[in-house]
């Protein structure tokens, strides 16, 4: 890959006992790449955040911020490589074949690879969806590579390798995770994690078209069809302005209609801790942390919930935390920004209806006057 | 039909407590699971056992403990369990225990016969990842149908198979051929309580136990800590936020209260009311 001067940093310190030198043949893996979540003529929302996520490490690194766009060859391509410029990336690998209009494992685990053994990117970042996460443990395996799942923080050392963060151990602790010397480090990062990168209208870049090796006689596994959700089906919660969720502090499936009622006077969505799901008051699509939604609200209303990394990786994006937790000593209150110390089955229904009357129209028409 | 199923067993992760002092995770008395996504994989090929004949096969990586995991899965129903276990493996991360477990499941071909499906949970627990049943599919050039909801068709004589897969906005009605791997999504199925015919034979059940050297594995290189390209460096609390919470002082009437906590919200964040008007009103 030519293009701009990529200056590579000179290491500072050797931080890492574990740090060998990186073998001669991995010395040209350059850039860091973005793949782009392409499926039915839709790019998932992460692709973007991934990209404005990735421009801070290329920066840092010195080294361009390039796309990946995989698919059939047509519009939607063309518009997600275009739309990546606008989100930041300097250059757009276009990996066009009929045999990759639907995502299959096979064919795409095979393109990738072919794509990265041809321009050797150093960092290689997928969103942690059930496309990315099916795509990323068969890449990185194919390439005997490391690859760190669902991280919360991406950062680049002073010697230039990835450090990437996650959570462990059930989510009480935070770990960080290097692949020192393998390439390309390659990291699947949940949706909402990272904010959305301001999208610039005229921002452009270059085309490097890749031509996979691919044939459909040779791809065993068929699409027989596709059924898509129905709308109704789908919660929200991922792109809420207004989320009110509950713990096990409501002590009953009864009690989490409270949440519900909350919700609704709000017009904003609701949803609940892992536990919740686990004692089934709560279906797992309204599940908040690091195993459900990660939600970037402007209003965060927890009820009952103690807090655990867990779910506060979920939920650390928010403008505002409200916690409301009998345990003052809850770990909730150490990233929410107004606690209340008090019963969440007893202030939830006064909450409701205090709002209820703030926005109702007639005090809507007091606020506009 | 033959059937494998690979399960872990982890710390029961709603217990586990981080050392007050040191951060450390306190393992001591941390009672262990069968990883919870794996029993939704062993019921499936349960399922296709009884529907067909045949055998299944439990498969685990882990200390010799990790026997008491599998001892529990033949009283659910399994035919034959096999534990991996060896200091080599210690401190393997996702790609050194796909390795293993590869070279295990070919040991396993040996010696008891091919597999048809190669089951995996979604992810564990404990780890999260969902990355080594797609890596155990590639080591093995299996076809891989990972967020499986549902087994639709299964014919093993002509050896093909039709599942419904979780996709991103909806679900992929897939067709491919055996042997594959599977991993099952949560909540596809409802997992059987063993028989008690199952539950005796598995108090007396032998399990097969392998070291590295018994499941012919002989790149030691590419086990453990030595194999594994991913090193943790640093295992931490998270830090709390500068500054804690604001706390609102609770008022007599929970009415005031609430009145209360509605000006410190607005008070903190000034557009709030406006934009809590506009979705409220549903505009």
């Amino acid at each position: 890959m030519s293009g701009t001067p990529a200056p590579t940093p000179a290491p500072v310190a050797s931080r890492a006992s574990a740090k060998k030198e990186l073998p001669e043949h991995f010395r040209d893996y350059k850039h860091v790449w973005v793949f782009i979540e392409l499926e039915r003529g839709d790019v998932h929302p992460v692709s973007w955040e991934l990209l404005g996520e990735g421009r801070k490490l290329a920066d840092k690194l010195g080294v361009q911020l390039a796309s990946v766009v995989l698919g059939a060859p047509g519009d939607a391509t063309n518009a997600a490589v275009a739309e990546s410029f606008r989100y930041g990336a300097d250059v757009a690998y276009l990996v066009e074949h009929p045999v990759l209009a639907d995502y299959r494992n096979e064919p795409y685990s095979k393109a990738m690879t072919q794509l990265v053994n041809a321009h050797k990117p150093e960092i290689l970042l997928l969103g942690a969806t059930t496309l990315g996460r099916d795509l990323a443990g068969s890449v990185a395996t194919t390439l005997l590579t490391g690859l760190t799942a669902d991280c919360t923080e991406l950062a680049v050392d002073a010697d230039g390798s990835l450090a990437a963060t996650r959570p462990t151990f059930g989510g009480s602790l935070l770990c960080t995770i290097y692949t020192l010397n393998y390439r390309p480090q390659m990291a699947t990062i949940r949706p909402r994690v990272m904010p959305m990168p301001e999208r610039e209208e005229n921002r452009t870049g270059r085309v490097v078209p890749f031509a996979p090796d691919l044939r459909e006689e040779e791809i065993i596994t068929k699409i027989l069809k596709f059924i898509p959700d129905r709308d109704s089906a789908k919660s929200n919660l991922a792109f809420a302005d207004i989320v009110v969720a509950g713990g096990l502090g409501l002590q009953s499936a009864e009690n989490f209609q409270l949440i519900r009622n909350l919700a609704a006077t709000l017009g904003a969505e609701f949803g609940g801790s892992r536990p919740l799901v686990q004692k089934g008051w709560m279906t797992s699509d309204r599940q908040i942390g690091q195993t459900g939604k990660t939600i970037r609200p402007k209003l965060y209303i927890a009820a009952g919930i103690s807090g655990a990394i867990q779910h506060r990786v979920g939920v650390e994006g928010a403008d505002c935390i409200v916690a409301i937790n009998t345990d003052k000593n809850a770990s909730i209150f150490d990233f929410a920004h107004i606690g209340i110390v008090s019963d969440a089955i007893r202030l939830l229904p006064a909450l409701t209806e205090a709002f209820r009357f703030r926005l109702s129209p007639h005090q809507r028409d007091r606020l506009a006057g | 039909m033959r059937i494998l199923v690979c399960i872990k067993q982890v710390p029961d992760s709603a217990q586990i407590r981080v050392h007050p002092v040191t951060n450390t995770i306190m393992r001591q008395g941390v009672p262990t699971i069968i990883n919870p996504y794996d029993l939704f994989s062993l019921e499936e090929a349960l399922r296709l056992r009884d529907k067909f004949g045949g055998e299944v096969t439990v498969l685990t990586m882990g200390p010799p403990m990790a026997s008491d995991s599998l001892r529990k899965t033949l009283a659910i129903g399994a035919d034959r369990a096999v534990l991996l276990t060896d200091r080599f493996f210690a401190g393997s991360d996702t790609l050194a225990t796909t390795y293993a477990l590869a070279q295990a499941i070919r040991k396993v071909e040996g010696t008891f016969g091919r597999q048809d499906i190669v089951f995996a949970g979604k992810q564990t627990i404990d780890g999260d990842t969902a990355q080594v049943g797609p890596g155990i599919a590639k080591r093995l050039n299996l076809l891989q149908l990972t967020y499986v909801s549902k087994i639709a068709e299964c014919d093993p004589e002509k050896g093909e198979i039709t599942v419904e897969r979780r996709s991103e906005g909806g679900v992929q009605v897939l067709h491919t051929k055996l042997p594959c791997l599977v991993t099952m999504l949560e909540g596809s199925n409802e997992v059987r309580r063993g028989a008690i015919d199952d539950a005796l034979r598995a108090a007396r059940a032998e399990i097969v136990t392998w070291s590295a050297k018994d499941a012919e594995i002989s790149d030691l290189t590419k086990c453990g800590l030595k194999g594994s390209p991913t090193i943790v460096k640093k295992v931490f609390a998270p830090s709390p936020r500068s500054e804690r919470a604001a706390f609102i002082e609770p008022e007599k009437t929970a009415a005031d209260t609430a009145e209360k906590l509605i000006e410190a919200m607005f008070a903190r964040q000034p557009k709030l009311e406006a934009e809590m008007h506009k979705l409220a009103s549903g505009l």
